[in-house]
């Protein structure tokens, strides 16, 4: 079994290596072996999933596998070696059929573009390096497949580096991880100076030894780099912006695997955070504020793209939330379920914006439900499972996140939460009504043109269609003891137990029944208010509705609600505010620095040239190239000497 | 005054500074080589002038001033021979217009 872990990376690796070297000659074809090795690696990864999560030649507690001395260097030690775990099976699930689904879809949606084999390398190097990132045992290859994730989501966002917005978007992306990678990298340092080795399972196992104060610097410093690399607030303006890329990575990279790196690292270091429980607030606290922050700013968005980008903050901020609680097991939960659906929501407006021709705009679209049939039923169930609507996948994870919050006596995140999840089901449907209901808005031009996507972009809609369905009765029932529970007991269990929380057991005819009751109830009311806004049309269920567009310009226009509608439509201003802080003063003191670089160190440097070139010029006019100037010199000197001579023999 | 040391000494200072004045305002290249004899012969003046009047000095000075006569030799023959090379190349005795060593 553990000799089939390194092949898991390695696949996509070598799909890589040959696609990005061989495959400008290949033509048509050059997506054919890197869906092939991600193909592979799938099924590699889905046999190391089963046996890590079935305990079959692979214990309970992980196995760690170590390839070779990375980096023997004297008083510094790192391996190059693998963790699985079942925390680490459940990622695996994720990013490798996600990965292959998209690879799948990419085959069709790229079909058209000359780029399509720089297209495939780079969604082949992203797939390893998040593999990587998934299985390394040690928080320096962590960090190395970080940074890996990081470059590829770069490359990818800035595909079409012809347009300048996706160019830029890109250098965005890039610019504002840094920040939080600086902080990771200096966390682990601080690891490296506290206890002297940078394995995992040795780190988490000696952390209590570290001084108290040190703890919190480095759950800080880690949440640092997970904020950055989940895009929580204050640093999550790069994602929405991330949507420059091709759909199928916005599917993949931005909504379904490497934003959920942050989450990883956090719950993967459940000992440290553990260890620091005043850093689990800030977790909570930052989670949830971006809840609804961006939930918020979806309102409002027109682009069908940025919606669903400020959807996955929203999302990723509800696992932060249900981290910083200690639902640890929740948060993964909702890492899968979320991954699922939301790439399953991003693949369909990928074939939405196909169908229309590349437009995203939500208010040239309606209408298309009759049209694009497949993409339509499939994205309705997207939306349905991210709502919370009973029994689909996300109404499991969501409970048990706002269970875990309200039992482990954050009331406040519970409350905003609550909140967040009718938002969420608000928004989404006003989607669904924008995009596919009420009547058609798209440019007459391209209203012959309206077709579905082809088979290769379908199939893997419908594919992700089921576990959206599925996966939280499958793996979340019955609530908080399903299957995952069990999966992920040996992972959480010590720090669970060390918070010192005993684990209620979950009461459908109690609290828990009363919470999940009281929650679908406001998702239903946001669905039906987003249905009496923005239309419905689904005859087989008897439900028609024409859109009000009146009445959503008259209620944006209240008093109340127009400064909010304002502040929604234009993202809370957090752009402007960047904009403001980092490129209008901190282009001023750039500017500063430089002309303090040019006058005075570039003047002191040039001052001391021609200071000597001057005294150059000045003392050569002494050489005049004739004997007797030159013998005056001796004799005036010879008399001198003679003289002070005389004078010092006088004396 | 005659027969002592001090006319001798005056002798010679006189002779040093004639030769001083010649080579640093005499413009021909050959007079300058005749100045710098003129200066030696005056230091070989010196020389001599303390050997016969300082008693320790009586053997030495004569085996000085008879090295310092063979190293004027060799001076005059190295400097002639540089005059005559500067000369058939520049045309020209006059050491005024021997500056091309300034640029």
């Amino acid at each position: 079994m553990t000799v089939l872990i390194p092949l898991i990376p390695l696949l996509p690796l070598a799909g890589f290596a040959i696609t990005g070297l061989l495959g400008r000659g290949m033509g048509r074809e050059s997506h054919q072996i890197a869906v092939w090795a991600v193909v592979a690696s799938w099924l590699v990864a889905m046999v190391v999933a089963f046996g890590a999560l079935a305990h079959v030649g692979i214990a309970a507690a992980g196995v760690d596998i170590k390839l070779w001395d990375w980096i023997p260097a004297t008083g510094f030690h790192a391996d190059f070696g693998f963790f699985v775990d079942p925390l680490t099976a459940c990622l695996l699930i994720v990013v490798t059929t996600i990965g292959m689904l998209v690879h799948i879809y990419s085959i069709g949606y790229m079909a058209q573009d000359p780029g399509k084999w720089r297209f495939f390398a780079y969604l082949n190097l992203f797939m390893f390096s998040m593999l990587i990132l998934v299985l390394a045992d040690n928080f320096l290859l962590v960090f190395a497949g970080w940074e890996l994730v990081g470059l590829c989501s770069y490359l990818l966002i800035g595909f079409w580096y012809p347009r300048r917005s996706a160019a830029e978007a890109a250098k965005k992306a890039f610019l504002v991880n840094r920040i939080g990678d600086m902080g990771f990298a200096l966390g682990i340092m601080a690891i490296w100076t506290q206890l002297g080795t940078l394995n995992m399972q040795q780190v988490f196992a000696a952390f209590e030894t570290v001084p108290h104060g040190w703890q919190m610097a480095i759950a800080l410093l880690i949440l640092c780099g997970a904020v950055g690399k989940s895009a929580q607030f204050p640093l999550h303006v790069w994602l929405p912006d991330a949507m420059e890329g091709p759909t199928p990575v916005s599917a993949l990279i931005h909504a379904a695997t490497m934003v959920n790196a942050g989450v990883y690292l956090v719950a993967r270091c459940n000992p440290i955070f553990g260890a620091a429980p005043e850093v689990m607030v800030v977790v909570a606290a930052i989670g949830i504020f971006t809840a609804i922050l961006a939930a918020s700013i979806a309102f409002t968005q027109t682009d069908i793209k940025r919606v669903l980008a400020y959807s996955t903050l929203s999302q990723l901020g509800y696992m932060f939330a249900s981290l910083g609680v200690g639902a640890w097991t929740a948060a993964i939960f909702h890492l899968m379920t979320h991954g699922f659906f939301k790439g399953l929501l991003f693949l369909d407006s990928g074939s939405v914006i196909h169908a229309v021709d590349g437009e995203q705009d939500m208010r040239k679209m309606g209408g298309l439900a009759r049209k694009i049939p497949t993409t339509y039923a499939t994205m309705l169930i997207g939306s349905v499972a991210i709502a919370g609507v009973p029994p689909l996948a996300g109404f499991f994870s969501k409970d048990e996140i706002l269970g875990g919050a309200f039992k482990n006596g954050f009331l406040w995140v519970w409350a905003i939460g609550f909140v967040v999840a009718g938002m969420t089901a608000f928004y989404m449907f006003r989607l669904m009504g924008m995009t596919f209901w009420g009547e058609s808005r798209v440019d007459p031009e391209k209203e012959p043109h309206i077709h579905e996507s082809p088979t290769t972009m379908t199939r893997p809609l419908i594919l992700l269609a089921i576990p959206a369905v599925f996966l939280g009765l499958l793996i979340g029932f019955p609530p908080e003891s399903g299957l995952l529970h069990q999966w992920l007991q040996p992972v959480f269990e010590a720090t669970i137990a060390a918070s010192g929380r005993t684990e209620a057991a979950y009461n459908f005819f109690g609290i828990d029944g009363a919470l999940a009751i009281g929650t679908t109830g406001l998702v239903a009311i946001a669905i039906v208010v987003a249905w009496r806004l923005f239309g419905v049309n689904m005859p087989a269920l008897g439900l028609r509705a024409q859109p009000r567009p009146d009445r959503v310009r008259e209620l944006s226009a209240r008093p109340g609600l127009a400064f909010l509608y304002r502040g929604s439509s234009n993202k809370w201003w957090f752009d402007d505010l960047n904009n403001l802080l980092f490129v209008v003063w901190g282009g001023k003191l750039a500017n500063a620095a430089f002309w303090f670089d040019r006058t005075v160190v570039d003047g002191a440097v040039n001052g001391i040239g021609t200071v000597t070139t001057g005294a150059g010029t000045m003392l050569r006019r002494v050489q005049t190239g004739r004997v007797q100037n030159y013998a005056l010199g001796i004799a005036l000197g010879l008399i001198a000497m003679a003289v002070g001579y005389i004078l010092i023999a006088v004396r | 005054m005659s027969n002592s040391l001090d006319s001798y000494l005056v002798l010679s200072g006189l002779l040093f500074a004639i030769g001083t004045f010649g080579f640093l305002a005499r413009r021909n290249a050959i007079s300058m080589l005749m100045s710098i004899e003129l200066m030696i012969n005056a230091v070989n003046l010196t020389i001599l002038a303390f050997g016969a009047f300082v008693p320790p000095l009586n053997g030495h000075a004569a085996v000085i001033a008879l090295l310092v006569i063979a190293v004027a030799a060799a001076e005059a023959t190295v400097g002639l021979a540089i005059v005559v090379a500067i000369y058939r190349n520049r045309k020209t005795p006059l050491v005024d217009e021997y500056d091309s060593m300034k640029d």
